[in-house]
């Protein structure tokens, strides 16, 4: 099962280094990052697998939320891409 | 892998173009609580939907959660009521007071079945739950009411017909103190759909299985985005596929929903409807998918047609995405919750009659529109059979939701806020169709119906 993580917002030092740490904490495995920095607009979407999420996808998303301020952060279970954009 | 652009289209459509599920609906059968003393009826139905449903708003939050997709409503339709009546006898009031109770226990925002199905005539309960639905809507929040006047199969019950003149004048008035609302949860309807999970024409019907779970979904403002993205000199037959394709990918997260619902409640899954139901919110209109088509206004001409193509290419592409569709499945015209249609009917581009002729090529019929208060109930009546006449001949759902504004002539405005809305007092023609209307019995079903 994977996840995928997007964050967009003001670009400041540290979101990846919170947002990857966060993860860890709950034993969200990384796969994939894909980051830009458009003037000074920071976007992020990050896949992570999370079969051994240790709390839960909105316990995730919460954790986010506090640990990375000032972000608009999503989390989002993967099948809906997978559903949306594959037949 | 997934596409970066995939995923950001996606969010894109959630954040800026109000995609969303537009409700989970259960579907609950009473029919096992029918009992010859109503008390004890009452008493299976509230248990009933408790139990069936009291896990119904909690799946549907944690679903929004865990996709990250707004699901707007969770609601509930039951067997029709006039069925348990039938049972019963006496007040059917104390059936509305129940499900408004059990709608309230559980969380739901509507609760759909107040209702009876008389297309072809009255049978035992029918009358007395017909004549009670003024009362019943204005003392209850959360009930709502249709009442099924004719069908392609069995032709069109006048009797019924002119009786609801009367019923949707007396609900308009008995809550004229709150915009009227009443009537707002009413409506009449030809071919009414025994799965349709939007209110407030939802209710369960007989040939549905115990419980099970529809889902509507919705997504106006992403046509109307994609269609924003095309260039401005491709034809039609372009326009329609965009159309498609975007209806596809809404169709298959309302699948995807359903789906996860249904499991997560252990009760089977029935269908989606496929309909781009609009919003008041900005951004969310069916109207103004039509006007980015290339119309100046909604309800000019060139109206119906565009919205003909609109509505087949909405079902084209949602019914591949999706197992089984049902419901009502096409484009929604409810004057007073979408905001391009508001602008219109306010402006005078949108007539009474141009709704009509668009209610002849997209699903449902006149749908929340307010006309004036001292409308006769005759004209309401002959309005009703105008829209059954369409869906009986054309074989397709067809419904009247009119609001009648005690106390308000044309030109003025009632608000009822949230999802409702709120729109202009819209003109009706007044020449009187009192004769026809008063001769009652019934119209024979068309050719149409000899299928076999």
């Amino acid at each position: 099962m994977k996840a995928v993580i997007t964050v967009i917002g003001k670009d400041m030092v540290g979101i990846l280094a919170k947002v990857s740490g966060t993860c860890a904490e709950r034993n969200a495995n990384v796969l994939e990052v894909n980051q830009s920095v458009l003037q000074e607009y920071f976007a992020m979407v990050m896949l992570i697998d999370i079969s051994a999420l240790t709390c839960s996808l909105e316990q995730l998303k919460t954790d986010l939320d506090k640990n990375v301020e000032g972000m608009t952060i999503h989390v989002m279970h993967e099948d809906i891409f997978n559903s949306m954009h594959r037949i | 892998m997934l596409n970066m652009n995939d995923i950001l289209e996606t969010i894109t459509m959630i954040q800026e173009e109000n995609l969303d599920i537009r409700t989970i609906t259960m579907g609950i059968s009473l029919l096992d609580c029918a009992d010859s003393d109503a008390e004890k009826a009452c008493d299976k139905i509230h248990k009933k939907i408790y139990s069936k449903a009291k896990d119904l708003v909690k799946t549907g939050d944690s679903i929004e959660k865990k996709y990250g997709i707004p699901i707007v409503n969770k609601r509930i339709s039951v067997t029709p009521v006039s069925m348990l009546m039938a049972a019963s006898g006496g007040d059917p009031l104390k059936y509305a007071l129940t499900l408004d109770r059990a709608a309230k226990d559980v969380g739901v925002n509507f609760i759909g079945g107040y209702s009876a199905l008389v297309h072809k005539g009255f049978s035992s309960g029918d009358l007395e739950l017909i004549r009670s639905i003024p009362e019943a809507l204005s003392e209850t929040e959360f009930v709502c009411s249709s009442v099924n006047v004719g069908s392609t199969k069995s032709g069109i019950n006048m009797d019924a017909v002119k009786l609801m003149g009367k019923v949707i004048k007396d609900t308009s008035l008995l809550t004229k103190d709150r915009q009227c609302i009443g009537a707002a949860k009413l409506v009449v309807f030809c071919n009414a759909p025994e799965d349709n999970p939007f209110m407030a024409g939802a209710f369960h019907g007989p040939g549905e299985p115990d419980c099970i779970i529809n889902v509507g979904v919705s997504g106006p403002g992403v046509v109307r985005a994609a269609l924003s993205k095309m260039n401005a000199n491709e034809d039609l037959n372009a326009v329609s596929d965009t159309i498609k394709k975007t209806a596809f990918r809404i169709t298959r997260m309302g699948q995807l929903v359903g789906t996860e619902a249904s499991s997560a409640l252990g009760v089977p899954f029935g269908i989606i409807d496929l309909s781009l139901a609009p919003t008041p919110a900005i951004g969310d209109s069916v109207a103004h998918i039509l006007e980015e088509i290339g119309l100046e206004k909604c309800g000019g001409w060139g109206t119906t047609a565009a919205l003909a193509m609109l509505n087949d290419a909405v079902k084209k592409g949602g019914v591949m995405a999706s197992g089984n569709v049902g419901g009502l499945s096409g484009a929604f015209i409810p004057v007073t919750e979408d905001a391009g249609m508001i602008s219109a009917a306010r402006s005078g581009a949108l007539s009474l009659e141009k709704l009509e002729a668009m209610t002849a090529v997209c699903s449902v019929g006149l749908d929340m529109i307010i006309i004036p208060g001292d409308t006769p109930e005759e004209v309401i009546s002959a309005m009703i059979a105008d829209e059954a006449a369409i869906g009986m001949v054309n074989s397709k759902t067809t419904a009247v939701r009119v609001i009648l504004a005690i106390g308000s002539r044309e030109g003025d405005e009632l608000d009822f806020g949230g999802l409702l809305g709120k729109g202009p007092v819209m003109k009706v023609n007044r020449y009187s169709p009192a004769k026809m209307i008063s001769r009652g019995g019934r119209i024979p079903a068309p050719m149409q119906s000899l299928k076999n």
